[in-house]
């Protein structure tokens, strides 16, 4: 996904010349090609990151598109006030290239995590936040970001995860995606826990439960539209992120549950990392399962979330549990 | 450093920050508050500027050939609106709205406002994407100047330094840094709180070619090294600007209690004109 993306930055750059490349200190030879092609458009600016926002958004303001490329944590918390103050303040068209969204660099530990970015991106003003699912996805949002009015935050994955979003889901920057109808679940995702949720979706299917699955690429701005009918259809939502379950998708799903102006009939789970400080490494499936978050804990935490009602004795044979 | 050189080397100029000074007063009228002796501080830098080396059309504030400003030490801002306003950019009747809820002037510079270039307040982020603007101009091949002006408390910001580096590898000639070097900040004197001397080395060693002025002695050398600027052949400009925090008026020079006031009357402003006026003759 990572390559993908930053494949497309250099293919945009071929197609529009206010295309411009900002890197801090990312590893050697990343986008080659770009700086062969447009020297004078590739920039690599060390180990700075407050400068290079501040930089890339005197260049924004002056006509061009910057695709800002570092480390997903020390973009977003280390120079949180100049994305604030000087590109979401006056709502400047930087693009933000952020690697390893989530657990991706988990044998790094903490401070490599980026399990809050959503939360940090989607309180700014003007800010979007884009997660996709794969490369293909990922390649779909870099291009149609160049035309995006003002700030975007990606949030970049690993890279070579499976490959599940379609051409034919036509995707948007803004829209929400939906896999299947909400039947007895729904399960909410952003990022790359769409993966798992198709599988647990499978896995569900067999036990004769249906599960919806809609996939959430941009957390900001939410699609309210394609949301809001299938939050009124579904009576079990389960959100599933790769993020603190404050300020990430959930709260999202919550916020816009809590502002309907006709209020969903259905319950909310967040699945997500809790509200503490990673205190493990090994690699990102071990923190993934470490926080419930593969397929095994969340067809777990599906079933326990149904038999809750269960115990009502509402869905007992609709579930068949 | 005196406040009363003697004899003026230039009437005409020392009358123009002291009309400056006086428009910064009538917006303290209105607002009734205002950082007064940090917009003193810079009046002379921006009079400068604005009257004989920047190119702009107050009527068409994003004239793409324009030269670039950005007093990054937002607080000053005063100084500025009384220049932008001068010089055609907005009327001067939007004194009255300095720091009201309907107003047009904020207590820091915004982008919205017609001759801001960026929005500042928070120290540290002009020179970054000063720049950002120099480097767009160098991709443009437009000839446009980029100015900045620092606090020199603001350059304990390690995003100055950061943008210093990059200026300097960039050889961004066209790049003109000027502090306001008036030796405090708003808790005590920058030799106390967190020391920046010797300053202009420190530019230096950036690669910046550096220049000390003092802005009391001779201000008109600041014009002179700003049309020869760039001083050296590829590398940017930084100007120590030696000024003084409440200029104009005694009482306030170097008095850290006048940092940032509130609840200023019209008595204390009809005062404060004619202190000016004493001061100036």
């Amino acid at each position: 996904m990572r390559k993908r993306g930053l494949e497309t930055v250099h293919d945009l750059a071929r197609q529009f010349e206010d295309v411009v490349y900002v890197g801090s200190d990312v590893g050697q030879g990343t986008l080659d090609g770009f700086r062969r092609d447009f020297p004078d458009r590739f920039f690599v600016e060390g180990i700075s990151e407050a400068y290079v926002i501040g930089m890339a958004a005197g260049l924004a303001m002056n006509g061009f598109i910057p695709y800002v490329n570092t480390i997903a944590t020390f973009l977003t918390r280390r120079c949180y006030e100049q994305i604030a103050v000087d590109l979401c303040m006056n709502n400047h068209p930087v693009r933000l290239y952020a690697n390893g969204g989530g657990l991706v660099y988990a044998p790094l530990g903490p401070t490599h995590l980026a399990v809050d970015d959503l939360a940090l991106m989607r309180a700014l003003p003007n800010m979007t936040v884009i997660a996709p699912c794969d490369a293909d996805e990922m390649e779909r949002a870099v291009r149609a970001s160049h035309d995006w009015s003002g700030p975007v935050y990606f949030r970049v994955a690993r890279g070579g995860d499976p490959i599940v979003s379609k051409p034919e889901h036509d995707f948007a920057i803004g829209k929400a995606l939906v896999f299947s109808e909400p039947e007895d679940l729904l399960l909410i995702t952003t990022g790359v826990m769409l993966q798992p949720a198709l599988i647990v979706a499978e896995r569900l299917a067999e036990l004769a439960i249906g599960v919806g699955v809609i996939h959430v690429p941009t957390l900001k701005p939410l699609d309210r539209q394609t949301l809001m009918p299938n939050l009124r259809k579904a009576r079990f939502v389960m959100t599933l992120e790769e993020h603190s379950t404050i300020g990430g998708l959930g709260s999202a799903i919550a916020e816009l549950m809590a502002a309907g102006e006709r209020h969903p009939q259905g319950v909310l789970k967040a699945l997500g990392i809790p509200d503490r400080f990673p205190d493990r490494f090994g690699r990102q499936e071990n923190l993934l399962a470490y926080y419930g978050l593969d397929a095994d804990a969340v067809i777990r935490a599906a079933l326990g979330f149904l038999k809750l009602d269960v115990a009502d004795g509402r869905t007992r044979r609709k579930t068949g549990l | 450093m005196s406040t009363i050189p003697s004899p003026p080397k230039d009437a005409a100029f020392r009358a123009r920050c002291l009309h400056i000074r006086k428009e910064i007063l009538q917006m303290v009228r209105f607002g009734k508050r205002g950082h007064i002796p940090s917009a003193f501080s810079v009046v002379e830098i921006l009079v400068t500027l604005y009257d004989h080396i920047m190119r702009f059309q107050a009527e068409t504030p994003d004239w793409a050939d324009r030269d670039r400003f950005i007093l990054s030490k937002g607080h000053g801002c005063l100084a500025q609106y009384a220049l932008l306003a001068d010089k055609g950019f907005f009327p001067r009747d939007w004194f009255k709205g300095f720091c009201h809820f309907e107003g047009e002037l904020g207590g820091h510079p915004e982008e919205r406002t017609p001759g801001v270039e960026a929005t500042t307040g928070s120290l540290g982020h002009g020179l970054s994407i000063a720049v950002g603007f120099a480097l767009a101009a160098r991709l443009q091949q437009r000839s446009f100047r980029n100015y900045v002006v620092l606090g020199d408390g603001e350059c304990g910001e390690g995003s100055v330094w950061e943008a210093a580096l990059a200026a300097a590898k960039h050889g961004l000639e066209n790049l003109v840094v000027l502090v306001d070097y008036n030796k405090h900040m708003s808790y005590g004197p920058t030799s106390e709180v967190c020391n920046l001397d010797p300053f202009a080395e420190k530019w230096r060693a950036f690669g910046f070619a550096a220049e000390d002025v003092d802005m009391v002695a001779e201000p008109e050398r600041l014009r002179a090294l700003l049309e020869q600027s760039p001083l050296q052949a590829g590398r940017p400009t930084a100007l120590i600007c030696h000024t003084i925090k409440g200029r104009g008026l005694p009482y306030m020079e170097n008095d850290l209690s006048w940092h940032h006031k509130s609840k200023i009357s019209e008595g204390d402003i009809e005062k404060m004109i004619r202190d000016l006026e004493a001061a100036h003759a």
